[in-house]
């Protein structure tokens, strides 16, 4: 079936053909409108899901942890201030080891007020546990909560996919949705390997002594890593059966580029337009997409790489005293690479709180990183009024 | 007294945000005239808000404000009055911002018996975000979290926040601006944490999903529930039902304000080390 969606229905969408089981919410600007739209779809008979009013997102999260815990496929929507009130919660689902599923529409942090997008609020999570998807498409967002309740329940993690506040988030699209029959297929039922059994009882979140917590730190790791193979293996199976595949990260005329641009997200259609423009004139110019973040595919990324000269990532956030956290990511994954294989990596601040990264701030960067003779490691903001 | 609202207002901030009717724009009016006659410098006093329509308000205030995140403006507030106890401190607060986010810190400022003035404007739903149910949604009303009629039994903020022991407690409505005007004065001139709510017409969210989104009509429709407190002193339990007694339902003078406890222990601490 195919319907015309914004970004956001795409979520509700998406987690309806999941069969997600309790929804859990806080109403928040530009998220509402997901939870509208599950509230439309459970009052329709569309979907089979208990709803939970709660009081904030803190809350949220706790619901949607406890009914995770009660061995319910679950799903929950925020965005901004709402993710970082949840902060608490995020590392309880994660250290808990609950693949509880979730939309983040990106939106800046305040103050100054904006419900503009930027990615600072989910990167600020980055550090939590939870699996990141960044999505450009609002295809791309429906299909990844599937995906994504495939790989959570595979490794025990948490999903977090991340869309625009309101490029995304609002806009409309032609969508296919797969249903919940034919997603059945691909995503069989939630079967908790443990959880609140009133036949076998299990005790959850006791206290952890210091010769057993880093253990169970380094088994998140290990599930980290093993999220890495799910996650292609589930975007893989995701392409055979219905037609439609993203990668963990994606290239696009890199592979003989000087330069190649990073991007996550929406800026990633606007730069694809750039870099066919920019190649009808005869420049070398390529693009990386990161679809996930987290786990990082740092391997992905170092071959997507290797072979050019620069590397111009526009981070639509700020580590404030450090740059752009997706080049401190890039960097990191290739300092161990050999010198002919390690590109300069030049970082871009670009549309923060909303403001538009049109083509020709695209092309702005792609003039400036050709130009740069030496990798200093400095952040370059791009379109800063005096 | 004349009053002046544009010496009160930044008007380049203008037009508000605010939809056409609302009651926001009555009660902001009537706390401005409650502010210009305890007469008060400007200066010494400071506006705070949470988030949300009713939130906005400071931002069009031309005095000293903090427009801070949902559900925390009183414990900014306290920050605020316990820095600088000679100055005013007024917080602006939705339904959903005071009692459901906020609802920990509301209870406790009542019970710390802070002097602080909050005006808590109850439109009975989230205004901003598009009409979910706040913790004072009648039962059986509709909005967006519960298109088939509202299962949350609603709070009575007043009762709560007399039970947790604020020491003025009012109750006004959009219908009577001047009545809101004196019982604002009277939480402004009290020592101690007042509490006004307001009873106010929301409607584009909530009205438009219960058959009230003209606000006249919504407004009238609020009105009609409302019996003064002399009157509803007079009435049983069962006549009271679906009423809201209006004017100053509780005030208790003689409890100590926290920063004057405060002080005592700070007294005694400093007499300690000295000995
Ligand atoms: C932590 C957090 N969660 C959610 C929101 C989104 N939000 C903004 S205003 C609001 C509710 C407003 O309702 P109310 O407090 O009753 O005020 P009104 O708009 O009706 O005046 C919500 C949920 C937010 N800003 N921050
Ligand atoms: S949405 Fe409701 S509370 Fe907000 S300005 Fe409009 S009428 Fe007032």
């Amino acid at each position: 079936m195919q319907k015309i969606l914004t970004g956001n229905e795409s979520a509700a969408w998406g987690a309806m053909c999941a069969m997600a089981q309790v929804v859990s919410a806080y109403p928040i600007t530009p998220q509402t409108t997901i939870i509208e739209e599950l509230a439309n779809l459970v009052a329709k008979g569309m979907l089979k899901a208990e709803f939970i009013k709660v009081e904030s997102e803190h809350s949220a999260m706790a619901g949607c942890i406890g009914a995770q815990a009660a061995g319910a496929r679950t799903f929950t929507a925020t965005s901004a201030q709402g993710l970082a009130l949840m902060h608490e919660m995020l590392h309880w689902a994660a250290l808990g080891r609950l693949p509880v599923v979730m939309a983040n529409v990106n939106r800046a942090m305040a103050p100054g007020w904006s419900i503009w997008t930027d990615q600072n609020d989910s990167l600020a999570q980055r550090d939590t546990g939870w699996l990141q998807y960044y999505c450009e498409s609002n295809q791309e967002v429906l299909d990844t909560v599937i995906q994504a309740y495939k790989v959570a329940e595979a490794v025990d993690l948490p999903v977090m996919l991340v869309l625009d506040a309101f490029f995304l988030s609002h806009t409309y699209e032609a969508v296919d949705i797969p249903g919940q029959e034919r997603t059945l297929g691909y995503l069989p039922p939630y079967k908790p390997s443990i959880y609140l059994d009133v036949n076998e009882p299990h005790a959850f979140g006791g206290i952890v002594p210091q010769d057993v917590y880093m253990e169970f730190r380094y088994k998140m790791q290990l599930a980290m890593d093993q999220a890495l193979e799910e996650a292609d293996k589930a975007d893989e199976e995701f392409n055979r059966m219905f037609g439609r595949g993203y990668g963990l990260i994606e290239r696009y005329h890199s592979d003989d580029a000087e330069t190649i641009l990073v991007t996550a997200g929406t800026a990633t259609s606007t730069a694809r337009v750039v870099i066919d423009d920019l190649r009808a004139r005869g420049r070398s110019v390529g693009l990386l997409k990161i679809r996930l973040f987290r786990p990082f595919p740092a391997q992905l990324v170092r071959e997507a790489l290797a072979g050019c000269r620069r590397v111009a990532v526009l981070d639509r956030n700020i580590c404030v005293g450090m740059g752009g956290i997706f080049a401190q990511e890039i960097r990191s994954a290739l300092y161990h690479q050999p010198p002919e294989r390690r590109p300069h990596i030049h970082g871009y601040i670009v549309g923060l709180g909303g403001r538009d990264i049109i083509p020709e701030v695209i092309e702005q960067i792609a003039d400036d990183a050709e130009k740069r003779t030496v990798d200093d490691g400095r952040m370059i903001w791009i379109g800063l009024k005096d | 007294m004349a009053m002046h609202y544009k010496d009160f207002l930044r008007i380049d901030h203008m037009p508000h945000m605010w939809c056409p009717g609302c009651g926001i724009g009555i009660i902001v009016k009537a706390m401005l005239r409650a502010i210009q006659t305890v007469e008060w410098p400007i200066n010494d006093i400071a506006v705070i808000s949470g988030i949300g329509c009713t939130s906005r308000a400071p931002g069009y205030l031309d005095m000293n404000t903090l427009h801070t995140t949902h559900g925390r403006a009183l414990t900014f507030a306290t920050g605020i009055k316990l820095m600088r106890p000679d100055k005013h401190v007024v917080v602006i607060s939705g339904d959903g911002d005071a009692a459901a986010i906020g609802g920990n810190h509301l209870v406790h400022s009542c019970r710390r018996n802070i002097d602080i003035t909050l005006i808590i404007v109850n439109n009975n739903i989230y205004g901003m975000t598009g009409g979910q149910c706040s913790p004072t949604t009648p039962l059986g009303a509709k909005a967006a979290t519960s298109p088939w009629g509202n299962a949350d039994p609603p709070f009575d903020i007043s009762s709560l926040c007399k039970g947790a022991g604020a020491t003025y407690v009012a109750r006004g409505h959009v219908g009577s601006g001047v009545q809101l005007e004196r019982l604002i004065r009277g939480g402004l001139n009290h020592k101690g944490f007042a509490v006004i709510e307001v009873l106010s017409n929301c409607h584009t969210q909530f009205g438009r999903r219960n058959k009230l989104s003209d606000p006249i009509e919504l407004i009238n429709n609020i009105v009609a529930k409302t019996v003064n407190v002399r009157q509803a002193a007079k009435m049983s339990r069962e006549e009271l039902a679906g009423k809201y007694p209006v004017g100053l339902l509780h005030q208790d003078e003689e409890r100590e304000e926290y920063y004057e406890a405060y002080k005592k222990v700070i007294q005694l601490a400093e007499a300690a080390l000295k000995r």
